[in-house]
């Protein structure tokens, strides 16, 4: 079978190769590959080592890049370690102690990050992978905090930087350097912009909420374009000398940064559109359909590169805008492709970028110390960040509807971490032109160490102590557990109603505009329709009652159970693994028991009591603390670059709207046909458990008709009408494989899920006589009457349609008809909005 | 925005409604676009299956609870200034509101006890004063995933009703329920920042 694993293998033997392949180029760039060619072909080796020279670069870096793969290898293996030092940091720890290594032996530091290195090969794919899982709704929502912090921001830590240090020198406090105004004024640019790769490595680690997160994120990607332009004005006003600097440049530099920007951003998107119709017609291709999505939005990296816009801008603004469509059009191994080869290359690069940081550091040449400088620099980045956040907090604050507090402040001013892109502009810097070059590089990397180290690792105790410092700190009750999470779910629901998040007037019009033209264009048809949110729903739950099914036939070695009619066997179907969960609770219970052996010392019986309470608690707490729903606000997971998230929330959601519109549903037919709420509450209790008995006596569910059932099945095959149509649609496009690679996927995390709970099931005025839970095998009253929900649906369903209805055992199998059929006619609810824009 | 005081004017009985709720006629404009983006159909008044088109409230496992407490009494529609008063209890507590208001004036809707009554009456679906037992099984079925048994949820259940009921009646008062929480900030934890 095609799994990830031989997926992720296939691909990294690829990017060896591709690094490899491509590393001659990167060393030939301004560097010192080609001397050290020379080198070689010098020393006299030249008979014996004519293949080792040919193979030698790519040998090289994929050896390096294996030992880098390794070390992060390593790292993970205790995620102690991990979670308090961030990878990063031990990264370039790594880099340094093995260039030190590499420099002890050789006397020369072989192996540095090149400008061209970088900015070719390993960033692209890090930023790409951002913009193609970016959050887009948090995104676009935080667009104009996000802009402010990027543009504003990065200027005036560019211009104060620049400007204090310029301060500083004329004061002489740094001695005698080679240096002019404006030459500060481009490191200060080149010094000023917080670094995307830095800071995700960081704030994965520490878990702040989504819109701090979200702002750090999008700030760091977004300032690239001004960090670009900021450098290369400077650049050019230094070639061009201080004095010859006129107005009109400044405005051409004002101008150019528009350009830039703009055009960065409109090259992302129109690749983003090639991309999305590309992907519309590679239903025959789908070997190489993952192929076009890193093709088309290295190329817009490349275009945008090439026409000197903002490359960074072009490849987000391309993933950004072709996620939605590539998603729906690609199919789902191709999904997960792409998915699994992103996050793989991303982090890949990542690791690299990190451990050559440090190896570029183990070089003595660019070493030029100057404490006044670096430690000066040091104080001003933070100070300065630190003054423009709270600045731009206090602008901000008066137009957002969420405020930022002073927590998020100080995690946004600390989080400003620089990174590689810095330290790759720096070295990019021509000696000729820049006296003082090497200064430049060595305060560079003293900065990217200081905030990438230090700060990396202080950042999650400083969250960490700022928020138990807002919180007191005490065991909270069961009920304080409980209404507590209660009450996060009512504030989120009235959010919704409200509506004062997720309500937008511009995004309204946008999802209107995307609705009515760009789906259409640039999405399959097959895919449009099945984004249809409740078949797919529908489809994922027939989907689990199968697999239960199977899974359930596995455990017990044969299918037999299900026709054996025992009562004994019926109230064990429930498709639950034993769990370690029941045993704790019976474990309480045994205890409970065993304080009824006789005991005269009062006290150790009074001890033994309060043991035995204790244990009930901490079991107590600890399930709640467990299965107790997530509200919204914690659950809902970001971006991570390392992992692919388990869909844990995915799976909440889908049980919360199962149960939700199994309720909905209930109400709503016993309106339409007048039953009295509490009896049919009753009725259904019966029902559920006789008609579990029935399926699984009689499998392929042929059940007589009866009058009663006649009423409900008119009314549903209205509903109905138009399923099966869409049904095949949506099967057309899931093959056959994706169907059995979901069965191996879900049967470890969803073979719980068929739980027969009669809690769920009975409206709101229930009669509190079901609560109390005879079972209704020893109720005497209870005769095996065939049901009449099985009635009503197992004739009426078309076999075209649900393939596995034979299959069907649980009582959650109907539900998932009746899940289908209501909400059509009823409402057409749209399933929560996180997973698309 | 200068059209914005000539649309809080179409709002109906608008100065009752600022009365009651305390809304600032800014948030009471904006909640009275929302209202009437839901009212798909411009009734003039909401429906149960309008409030149960927000997807969002189908994955909420109190979402249906919500939606019904907008319809007090078996009433089938709420009207704005019913929508608004049910959103008024989730209106940050100020601190000026204290001093200001006229002790013969009812409580605001969002003081404390206001905040707590409105969470009690979603557990209390019999509306007699008390959570019973059956009551709370309900809500925490709802709130726990499917891994949970039924006996787990049962002594659960039975762990927090006796934790909170002091009488001894095996239901949970009101009083029991303030008493229970007391040591929870309710005024930030059920306020929404934005309904000023």
């Amino acid at each position: 079978m095609w799994t990830w694993e031989s997926d992720i293998l296939c691909v990294l033997v690829l990017l060896a190769w591709l690094v490899g392949s491509v590393y001659p180029q990167a060393l030939s760039g301004p560097g010192l590959g080609p001397e050290l060619l020379h080198h070689w072909n010098n020393s006299g080796y030249s008979v014996v080592s004519l293949q080792w020279i040919s193979v030698r670069a790519p040998f090289l870096t994929t050896s390096w890049t294996l030992v880098a793969l390794f070390s992060a290898l390593v790292f993970h293996l205790s995620h102690k370690v991990t979670s308090i030092v961030p990878e990063s940091a031990l990264l370039i720890v790594l880099g340094l102690v093995l260039g030190g290594i590499v420099w002890a032996a050789d006397h020369i530091a072989s192996f540095t990050l090149t400008p061209t290195l970088f900015f070719f090969y390993l960033l692209p794919p890090i930023v790409l992978d951002a913009g193609y899982f970016m959050p887009n709704r948090l995104f676009f929502g935080n667009l104009g905090t996000i802009l402010l912090y990027a543009v504003i921001g990065t200027i005036w830590n560019a211009a104060t930087t620049g400007l204090s240090l310029y301060g500083v020198f004329l004061s002489g406090l740094m001695g005698e350097l080679k240096i002019g105004l404006l030459d500060f004024l481009l490191f200060g640019s080149l010094i000023a912009a917080v670094d995307p790769v830095a800071v995700l490595a960081v704030f994965e680690e520490v878990h702040v909420n989504e819109v701090l997160f979200i702002i750090v994120f999008g700030e760091s990607l977004l300032n690239d374009a001004v960090t670009v332009v900021l450098y290369n004005v400077f650049e050019s006003f230094v070639t061009l000398g201080g004095d010859k600097v006129t107005g009109v440049d400044c405005v051409k530099g004002i101008v150019s940064f528009f350009v830039v920007s703009l055009g960065g951003t409109l090259v992302g998107v129109i690749f983003a559109f090639l991309l999305s119709l590309v992907t519309r017609f590679t239903k025959h291709v789908r070997i190489i359909e993952p192929g076009f999505v890193f093709v088309i939005s290295y190329l817009s990296y490349l275009t945008s590169e090439m026409l000197s816009l903002s490359a960074i801008l072009a490849i987000t603004f391309c993933g950004i805008c072709c996620q939605k469509y590539v998603k729906a059009n690609i199919s789902e191994q191709s999904a997960t492709t792409v998915r699994y080869t992103m996050k793989m290359l991303a982090s890949g690069s990542e690791t690299i970028i990190f451990m050559f940081l440090g190896i570029s550091a183990v070089d003595p040449l660019i070493w030029t110390w100057n404490t006044a400088f670096v430690l000066l620099t040091l104080v001003f980045i933070s100070v300065y960040r630190a003054i423009g956040v709270v600045l731009q907090t206090w602008i901000l604050n008066r137009y957002r509807m969420v405020q930022l507090e002073t927590i998020d402040q100080v995690v946004m001013s600390y989080g400003g971490l620089r990174g590689a892109v810095a330290y790759a502009l720096v070295v990019l810097l021509d000696e000729k032109k820049v006296k003082e070059k090497n200064l430049f590089v060595s305060t560079t990397l003293i900065v990217v160490f200081f905030t990438v180290i230090f700060q990396g690792l202080t950042i999650k105790p400083l969250v960490q102590w700022l928020k138990v410092k807002r919180s007191e700190e005490r065991e909270p009750k069961l009920n304080e557990k409980l209404h507590g999470r209660a009450f996060d779910h009512i504030l989120s629901a009235i959010e919704d109603i409200s509506g004062q998040i997720g309500h937008n007037y511009l995004r309204d019009k946008w999802s209107n505009f995307d609705r009515k033209f760009l789906s259409k264009v640039l999405m399959r048809r097959s895919a449009q329709k099945s984004r249809d949110r409740i078949l797919n729903v529908f489809h994922e739950l027939n989907l689990k009652d199968a697999i239960s099914y199977v899974a359930e036939g596995e455990r017990r070695g044969s299918l037999a159970f299900i026709r054996s009619p025992s009562t004994d066997n019926m109230v064990n179907v429930d498709f639950s693994t034993p769990r370690p969960s029941t045993v704790e609770a019976s474990v309480s219970y045994l205890l409970r028991e065993n304080v009824s052996t006789v005991c005269l010392d009062m006290q150790s019986l009074e001890q033994r009591r309060r043991s035995i309470r204790d244990t009930e608690d901490m079991v107590t707490h600890h399930t709640l603390q467990q299965y107790l729903y997530k509200p919204r606000q914690e659950y809902k997971h970001l971006y991570s670059r390392h992992e692919i998230t388990p869909n844990e929330d995915e799976k909440q959601d889908k049980e919360i709207f199962h149960r939700t519109m199994r309720k909905r549903l209930e109400s709503f037919k016993s309106a339409k046909l007048g039953i009295n709420q509490n009896k049919k509450a009753a009725k259904l209790y019966k029902r559920e458990r006789a008609q579990k008995r029935r399926n699984s006596s009689i499998p392929n569910g042929k059940l007589p008709m009866e009058n009663l059932a006649h009423n409900f099945v008119i009314k549903e095959k209205d509903f109905e009408l138009s399923e099966p149509e869409e049904a095949t649609n949506y099967e057309e496009t899931s093959g056959g494989i994706e169907f059995l690679a979901n069965v191996t996927k879900d049967v470890t995390s969803e073979s719980g899920a068929g739980i027969d709970n009669p809690v769920f099931s009975p409206d709101e005025d229930l009669d509190p006589s079901i609560l109390s839970r005879v079972p209704p095998w020893l109720s005497p009253g209870e005769t095996v009457v065939p049901s009449q929900r099985a009635r009503v649906q197992i004739p009426n369903s078309p076999s075209n349609f649900r393939r596995l209805t034979p299959f069907r055992l649980s009582n959650k199998s109907v539900d998932s008809f009746l899940l289908a059929d209501g909400p059509e006619e009823q409402l057409q609810p749209t399933f929560p909005e996180s997973t698309h824009m | 925005m200068g059209s914005r005081s000539s649309h809080a004017a179409l709002i109906p009985d608008v100065d009752h409604i600022r009365r009651e709720t305390g809304f600032s006629q800014a948030s009471l404009l904006r909640l009275y676009h929302r209202f009437q983006a839901l009212d798909r159909e411009e009734k003039g008044f909401l429906s149960r299956l309008d409030l149960q088109q927000i997807g969002a409230l189908a994955v909420n496992p109190l979402g249906d609870r919500i939606i019904d407490s907008f319809f007090p009494n078996g009433s089938q529609r709420v009207d704005f200034a019913g929508f608004a008063r049910v959103l008024a209890h989730f209106r940050p507590v100020d601190e000026d509101d204290a001093t200001i208001r006229d002790p013969k004036q009812p409580e605001p809707l969002n003081s404390r006890m206001n905040k707590l009554r409105f969470a009690f009456q979603l557990y209390d679906l019999d509306r007699d004063g008390k959570i019973s037992r059956n009551e709370m099984l309900q809500v925490l079925r709802l709130m726990v995933g499917v891994q949970v048994t039924d006996e787990q949820l049962e002594s659960i259940t039975d762990r927090t009703v006796q934790e909170a009921d002091e009488d001894g009646d095996g239901a949970v008062s009101f009083m029991e329920f303030t008493k229970s929480l007391e040591k929870m900030n309710i005024e930030q934890k059920m306020s929404i920042r934005i309904l000023k």
